[in-house]
């Protein structure tokens, strides 16, 4: 995505740097958005005038559709997983312990929730990072809204929902999943529950928090989000370009309505089906959504598969088992019911607004 | 010299091990390289973030995995 070699570290005076870094990525920006516009004619040429397929036969809507969504989703992927990278480099999950430390319930559970999305987090080391917040004397309700949050609301998940089903079904997951983390880790806050964490934790003498302050150059911040690319996109193209595999083949050959009677309003039952269904499986978000898109394409509802979708990412059994470590089983429970309740909340709301 | 990394063993940890041996290769440096995987211990060392890297004692890294050219500063 960056045409020009950006690692010319030393020599050059960091205003000149900073300038080159400008002007590739304003080019690189450009570039992007460039292959962007030219994806969906494309698509149509690719279809329908090279392989001669007819407009509206399942194949060419297939592979139409195949050969659009693919591109859009890797472009966009591409360019937020950098975007992220980035940003994530001004924030350590030492500085957003430090800062929560500080603070009240209520006020804590939403800023919690908030750097929950920006701070860097992977689900293996929630026990240090649990560790390290009990203390440092993070409440423990603040301390679960980042834990809700840091999983639930995923970059991933942002960009393949806007990509595949359009800005307000992402807009409705980010402001959602963000008031169930808020509301939920308020909610174990007030229930008092310190005597469920394990006895080791609470007695245990760590070592004072090692902090190391980084001076990042703008140049060490692109190589961070470089660095964010190779690694995530390298790991989850797999996944998406077979979940849109997936999801072509559906989009041409499934009829509608074929997931309404299960999966639609009028089934009350199929919200909490969707959570429970959702807690033991295991998926990262990138090969959630193509399926996601898939169901409602052939009429499940939304709130059904909202639901779903954020009990698989946010409720996972391995998180669970990890999380055992430091938590009684009480309090994990109460933490799936909690959370499971604000999902299964959600999923009735948006059947019954939309 | 004395290298610890860690973390319980997940993706980024692997990556963590993959690279401080990669640069020990690149460097012909000689080093034990330990994993440690016991929260307790890692707690204990003041790391409260993984995958980490302990150099001779001296905490290099917390909260992510370093890339190659970093570690082989820290080797010297």
């Amino acid at each position: 995505m960056e045409p020009i070699n950006l690692f010319t570290k030393g020599d050059a005076t960091p205003n000149t740097q900073r300038g080159k870094l400008l002007v590739a990525g304003a080019l690189g920006l450009v570039f992007w958005y460039l292959i962007y516009m030219q994806l969906e004619p494309f698509s149509f040429f690719f279809a329908y005038s090279l392989l001669g397929l007819e407009k509206g036969s399942h194949l060419g809507e297939a592979i139409q559709f195949f050969v659009y969504d693919t591109p859009k989703v890797m472009l966009l992927l591409t360019l937020i997983v950098f975007v992220i990278g980035m940003v994530r480099s001004f924030f350590t999950q030492e500085r957003t312990r430090k800062y929560l430390a500080g603070k009240r319930e209520t006020g804590g559970n939403v800023m919690a929730a908030l750097l929950g999305i920006v701070t860097p987090f992977c689900s293996c080391s929630a026990v240090p990072l649990f560790i390290g917040f009990v203390q440092a004397g993070v409440p423990l309700g603040v301390t679960f809204s980042f834990l809700v949050a840091a999983p639930m609301v995923n970059e991933i998940a942002l960009v393949l929902l806007y990509g595949l089903l359009g800005w307000k079904v992402a807009a409705l997951y980010l402001g959602t999943g963000l008031l169930i983390a808020m509301v939920s880790g308020w909610v174990i806050g007030r229930l008092k529950l310190e005597h469920w964490i394990e006895d080791w934790v609470q007695e245990l003498r760590a070592g004072e928090a090692i902090v190391i302050e980084e001076k990042l150059t703008w140049t060490d911040r692109v190589t961070r989000g470089r660095e964010a690319v190779r690694d995530i996109v390298g790991k989850v193209w797999i996944y998406v370009v077979a979940g849109i595999g997936v999801g072509a083949a559906i989009h041409g050959y499934v009829p509608e309505d074929f997931m309404a009677t299960i999966m639609g309003k009028d089934a009350w039952w199929s919200v909490p089906a969707a959570v429970v269904v959702g807690i033991p499986m295991y998926s990262n978000a990138a090969g959630i959504v193509p399926v996601v898109e898939a169901l409602l394409g052939k009429g499940a509802a939304l709130g059904t598969v909202l639901a779903f979708m954020m009990s698989v990412i946010a409720l996972s059994l391995p998180e669970m088992v990890i999380l055992r470590k430091v938590l009684k089983p009480k309090l994990i429970a109460v933490f799936i019911a909690v959370v499971g309740m604000g999902i299964l909340f959600t999923g009735y709301l948006f059947n019954l607004v939309i | 010299m004395e290298i610890k990394v860690c973390g319980p063993g997940c993706a980024s940890c692997e990556q963590a091990q993959k690279t401080v041996e990669a640069a020990l290769v690149a460097k012909g440096v000689e080093a034990t390289v330990t994993k440690v995987t016991d929260f307790q211990e890692i707690a204990q060392l003041g790391i409260f973030s993984t995958p980490a890297v302990v150099i001779d004692g001296e905490v290099k890294c917390v909260g992510r995995a370093p890339n190659q050219k970093e570690v082989e500063g820290w080797l010297g």
